[in-house]
């Protein structure tokens, strides 16, 4: 299929129609309206249902409920609107239902305001709701990776029972770029979803969601059982691009938007023959711990770059285990790094670690 | 020998944890009933709360799905939506409907959707330990009422079905008691009523039952049946609200 321009938010309705989601339940928020707009517009005629929900609360609980019955179901919101959702959202992962959430994220703390960020990042990674959970994260840096993403999120979903996030800065969401829909082969055998509630029709016992084990006992195996499927997540899914390596004196770690200005960093500094390189974790959670096992001997430190006061480089310095100086250099609510102070924050490193 | 009346399909062989004297076990049994007389009982998907029925998935003998507290109608929602030829129900306490889940069950009705509600008051959260609900009468004690509920600071209760009945896409909405044989079989007409509603497609709709809580009552369950009599009836008058016919 040729390539089509589309703008984020719509790129990702698109992706989520062709990977098989027929429902979706959302609530107006900047700046991720065009997802439901898109979706309102386009799921009617591929034979799905979209409901416009009375909140973020009750979108997340129609997807529990849709996930439950046995469909591909997702539902998008922006940072505050993802803070309501974390109720359905631990009661999903409870009931190992698999669904897809979208966070096109903004500024925060509170309302915060209407600009990209990535101060989500902890909210995503570390749990978000009650209780010893985990969601795999993806965190797309364009378009195109942003639509295969997508897809490959329903499938994981499917394949591990588990809600599944994919996040992008406001910028994703709403830039424009070329995206091809390419034929998809699913790494996942998927097992028909025999569990989901579409009524016994007299041939089985009754299918039960629940996340309810009153026994401690139970409730402590439940949990166990949760933790080898993480585990597995862990080993399976991690993922990270590296860029420019090789000789790098020092090593970005940035995701999304941010990694992209921080190639730019890197192209120009190469012009003044630094050479920098650039770790972009694909997968927050689980994050691409093995990408830093292999840092070059010439690598002398690491800055991690984020759209927020500082969250992803405490998982950048636990998987580098504190062995090299890290450092940080971040914009928040909604300013956006620039390539020119990036440089100037390595060069501001490499003279303080000659 | 002739069978005249043996223990409904609709339910499982679970022994309940409610307590002694409490009508949830009626109202179980109804709703049970109600959908195997109607032939849908392995058709139908059921929703159960946070609250005293917490554990409904384990007694009704048909899918379940265990919401958080006061969400029973969004999921529902989303099981309906996938399934809209299913009988899709919920079965919700006071405080999870009247307080944390007012927003859900209102658009829930607001939206028309085809589900069934069986709203269950007892004028008290019961699963917790007795404490205050918007139903909870005027002067009534609670654990967290104990001088009484005061209107002035804590308003009147709420008439969860004259509010429904408000509603341009609630389309049958009912309030009916089991404290007498006489007002079961009011209730169990209502019930079969509400998921006729549905099963024609006709919108939303919602029995509210009044029900006893013995044990946060501090009574008998007799004196409760009086109570409920007595206090409960008076305030919040039995009867149909809303008929399909009616609805706009």
């Amino acid at each position: 299929m040729a390539k089509v321009l589309m703008k984020g938010n719509e790129a990702i309705g698109a992706a989520a129609i062709n990977a098989g989601c027929r429902y979706f339940f959302g609530y107006p928020i900047t700046p991720q309206n065009e997802v439901p707009e898109y979706m309102s517009r386009e799921l009617p005629k591929a034979g799905g249902v979209f409901v416009q929900a009375e909140s973020e609360v009750a979108a997340i609980n129609m997807v529990y409920g849709a996930s439950g019955a046995g469909a591909r179901v997702m539902t998008s919101s922006s940072s505050p609107g993802i803070a309501l959702k974390q109720e359905g959202i631990t009661y999903i992962a409870g009931a190992e239902l698999p669904c897809v959430i979208v966070n096109i994220m903004r500024g925060g703390p509170g309302l915060g305001g209407i600009q990209p960020a990535q101060s989500d990042y902890n909210q995503s990674t570390r749990g978000g709701g009650n209780g010893d959970y985990k969601l795999l994260v993806y965190a797309p840096a364009n378009l195109q990776e942003m639509v295969d993403m997508v897809q490959e999120a329903f499938d994981a979903a499917d394949y591990y029972r588990n809600p599944v996030l994919v996040v992008g800065d406001g910028m994703i969401g709403q830039m424009m770029e070329p995206v091809e829909f390419k034929p998809y082969v699913s790494k996942y055998e998927l097992a028909e979803k025999t569990w989901a509630t579409d009524g016994t029709k007299g041939k089985r016992g009754p299918n039960i969601i629940n996340s309810l084990f009153l026994d401690p006992a139970k409730l402590e195996d439940h949990n166990v059982k949760l933790q080898a499927k993480y585990k597995a997540i862990k080993e399976n899914e991690a993922r990270a691009e590296l860029y420019n390596m090789d000789k790098a004196q020092l090593v970005i770690v940035a995701y999304g938007t941010t990694s992209r200005i921080a190639k730019n960093a890197i192209e120009s500094l190469k012009k003044e023959g630094i050479e920098v390189g650039l770790i972009r974790p694909q997968t927050l959670w689980p994050f691409p711990d093995r990408a830093f096992e292999s840092l070059p001997e010439s690598c002398k430190g690491l800055l991690v770059v984020e759209m927020s006061m500082g969250q992803m480089i405490d998982d950048v310095k636990l998987a580098t285990s504190c062995r090299l100086p890290v450092e940080f250099y971040g914009r928040a609510g909604g300013m956006i790094p620039e390539p020119d102070a990036i440089a100037d924050k390595i060069k501001e490193m490499l003279g303080g670690v000659k | 020998m002739a069978v005249v009346f043996q223990k409904t399909r609709g339910l499982t062989d679970v022994q309940t944890h409610y307590c002694p004297g409490c009508t949830h076990g009626i109202i179980h049994r109804l709703v049970a009933e109600a959908l195997e007389e109607l032939g849908v009982l392995d058709d139908s998907i059921g929703v159960c709360p946070v609250g005293c029925s917490a554990l409904a998935y384990d007694y009704f003998n048909c899918d379940m799905h265990q919401a958080s507290h006061g969400r029973a109608p969004a999921v529902a929602t989303g099981v309906k939506r996938v399934h809209p030829n299913n009988v899709v129900w919920t079965y919700q306490g006071d405080g999870d409907l009247a307080s944390i889940g007012t927003a859900e069950i209102i658009h829930a009705a607001h939206r028309g959707e085809k589900i069934t509600t069986i709203f269950v008051n007892n004028a008290i959260y019961g699963m917790t330990g007795g404490q205050m609900a918007p139903t909870t009468l005027v002067g009534q004690k609670s654990t967290t009422s104990p001088y009484g509920r005061d209107a002035d600071t804590c308003g009147f209760p709420l008439k969860v079905a004259e509010m429904m009945a408000t509603i341009p896409g609630a389309a049958f909405v009912e309030r009916v008691s089991v404290d007498t044989p006489a007002n079961v079989r009011k209730a169990k007409k209502a019930i079969l009523e509400a998921f006729k509603c549905q099963i024609e497609g006709k919108g939303f709709s919602i029995v509210e039952v009044l029900s006893t809580c013995p044990t946060n009552w501090g009574m008998t369950p007799v004196d409760s049946l009086a109570w409920l009599q007595a206090n409960m009836i008076p305030y919040y008058p039995l009867g149909n609200f809303r008929k399909p016919e009616e609805a706009k």
